[in-house]
């Protein structure tokens, strides 16, 4: 049962194509008002996850419950409490940004105000346009602005700011923390990693169809992935070390090499580093030169 | 953004949704507004308008010129047949085989991989209202387009339209029945072509062969008896049927089978053929292709 705190519960999910486990045992709740972000490397099994909770896929096995409800049992007054923003935009037919809107809204028990909705995503000098006319940033912006249009109790951000530029990100942004701010449950998928710190409240990632870390997202990957690392070349090879305190190790270093070391780093890890530390380990435990962790990405 | 709080309350409080209300009631309304969106949106696609919309009127208007000299025979009367007024009721049935089967089979498989239909299928609209508004678009242009072809048959070519009312109450339900069947076979036939690229091929054929043997381009008392046995298994052949029992003189009731307009047998094809095609879309219809 989903308790009044959980609007989603993931047990166990098994998603099996063929022979080939696209999910493998994932589990998770997203808690009521929470931005939860699902990160990990293209193929890990996100859209999938997501789309399962959405009712488009079929589960193998395992339990699911959005809104109190088993997606695949789920009816159109459950659909009305959701926000759908596909991870594709796909194409519209010949309407305006203002008919689909106006559409759409009268599909809901509830709706925003159209204009309101407009406004919010930044359309209004487009709002008389066909929505085929548009560049592909504003069509994701019509996306979105479709997802929120019925005052969804739980949003499905499907990697929503592909395409944009940065000061369209950052009114998204602005959007988002005002749909936050109103209550509304999200899960948000997404590449950016920085979108992901700035909007989410907690992380999972998932790398070959595993949920490798769960954790509010400035803990991801537990508190020793953020201690800093010295780097050097050493006859040839690079060699490294974690440390609380790579001051002194530099100190150390310099003293017993006699000199500049050669190709010297210090690194704070950064969140990018701790994710691909993450997807790298459960991605490509064989070949952890840093190279290979890099193409993960 | 919006200026309304949110019913969320306390932690935990659920935001009121109020229900959606009586599904049928709300499945109509919500139909009627689909049949607005649509007819809206298939006026703005400027090929849609060309190729379904006005073909059959630019193919009377061609049949009508390149036939001018030629004799379909004559009435009691002795007034000439003209080609225009022979060929009106055989793009009346083409019109409503278009405007149908041949517009809403490609606009859904269209639909289907554009991703129009995933997006529909994520919001509590229901799939009835969706049907409605797809063949209540084709009811409208349909009707419309019925329309021109009378007022260019009429005006430009001047054919002699039918004076008994109930001639036009025979027209009316032979094309309401007509344009909702063939717009059912349409959303079956829409399962058909893999993608929304291959829809057109897959579905020009077809209505272009049904033409050629039921009547609307070639005289359909030409064709072999056994070609004739063919196309009366398929539904076009009986709506240009109707259309010709409406707006033949009645002394050319000799060129059909049996000598007869048949319309008994008219509505009873159709009618077959509407029941198929509701059998077929309940079987095949998804929003999604869903796997296993």
């Amino acid at each position: 049962m989903t308790t009044p705190q959980n609007v989603v519960e993931v047990r166990d999910l098994r998603k099996t194509y063929d022979d080939t486990a696209a999910l493998d045992g994932l589990s998770f709740d997203i808690h009521r008002g929470e931005t939860f972000a699902l990160l990990g490397p293209n193929g890990a099994g996100k859209s999938t996850a997501i789309e399962i909770l959405e009712g488009y896929r079929r589960r193998t096995s395992g339990e699911v419950r959005v809104l109190d409800t088993d997606p695949e049992k789920a009816g159109l007054d459950w659909k009305a409490r959701l926000g759908i923003v596909l991870q594709s935009s796909g194409e519209v037919g010949a309407v305006t940004v203002r008919e689909q809107l106006t559409h759409f809204a009268a599909l809901y028990p509830n709706p925003r105000d159209v204009d309101e909705v407009i406004a919010a995503v930044g359309l209004e000098e487009k709002a008389g346009a066909l929505i085929r006319k548009l560049s592909g940033g504003q069509r994701r912006r019509v996306d979105v602005a479709v997802g929120i249009i019925g005052r969804p109790e739980l949003l499905f951000l499907d990697e929503p700011t592909t395409g944009f530029d940065p000061e369209a990100r950052r009114s998204f942004w602005a959007l988002v923390r005002q749909l936050q701010s109103e209550g509304t449950t999200i899960l948000l998928t997404t590449h950016y990693l920085d979108e992901a710190a700035q909007l989410g409240d907690r992380a999972g990632v998932i790398a070959n169809g595993r949920m490798v870390d769960l954790a509010p997202i400035d803990e991801l990957g537990g508190a020793d992935a953020r201690i800093p690392i010295v780097r050097w070349v050493e006859q040839g090879a690079v060699r490294e070390e974690r440390t609380h305190a790579p001051a002194a190790a530099v100190a150390a270093l310099v003293a017993r090499l006699g000199g500049e070391p050669e190709g010297l780093e210090v690194i704070r890890p950064s969140l990018e580093d701790v994710y691909l530390d993450l997807v790298g380990r459960e991605h490509a435990t064989d070949l952890a030169s840093p190279e290979t962790v890099m193409e993960t990405r | 953004m919006a200026t309304h709080p949110t019913a969320t309350g306390e932690a935990g409080a659920r935001p009121a949704s109020p229900a959606l209300g009586s599904p049928i009631a709300r499945a109509l309304r919500l139909g009627l507004l689909r049949i607005g969106y649509e007819v809206r949106a298939y006026f703005r696609q400027g090929d849609t308008v060309f190729f379904t919309f006005l073909f059959p009127v630019v193919m009377l208007t061609i049949f009508s010129v390149s036939f001018s000299e030629a004799s379909f025979g004559q009435t009691a009367d002795g007034e000439e047949i003209t080609a225009a007024w022979f060929f009106l009721p055989a793009m009346l049935a083409a019109g409503v085989l278009l405007s149908g089967l041949q517009n809403l089979a490609i606009d859904i498989a269209v639909e289907k991989s554009n991703g129009t239909l995933k997006r529909l299928a994520g919001s509590p609209l229901p799939v009835v209202s969706y049907f409605i508004g797809k063949i209540g678009q084709s009811v409208v242009t349909g009707v419309l387009q019925a329309v021109v072809l009378l007022l260019l048959a009429f005006t430009v070519f001047q054919v002699p339209l039918p004076e008994e009312p109930a001639r036009w109450g025979d027209f009316a339900w032979i094309f309401l029945l007509g344009v909702i069947t063939s717009a059912i076979l349409g959303i079956a036939l829409s399962a058909v072509p893999r993608s929304g690229a291959s829809a057109t091929a897959v579905v020009i054929p077809i209505t272009l062969v049904l033409q050629f043997i039921s009547g609307v381009y070639l005289r359909f008392s030409d064709l072999p008896d056994w070609l004739q046995s063919v196309a009366s298994i398929f539904p076009l052949k009986w709506m240009a049927q109707g259309m010709r029992s409406v707006f033949l003189p009645d002394e050319l009731v000799v060129l059909e089978q049996n000598e007869s307009w048949d319309q008994p047998g008219i509505a009873l094809a159709l009618a077959v053929w509407l029941v198929a095609g509701l059998v077929l879309t309940r079987l095949t219809f998804r929003w999604i292709r869903r796997d296993s």
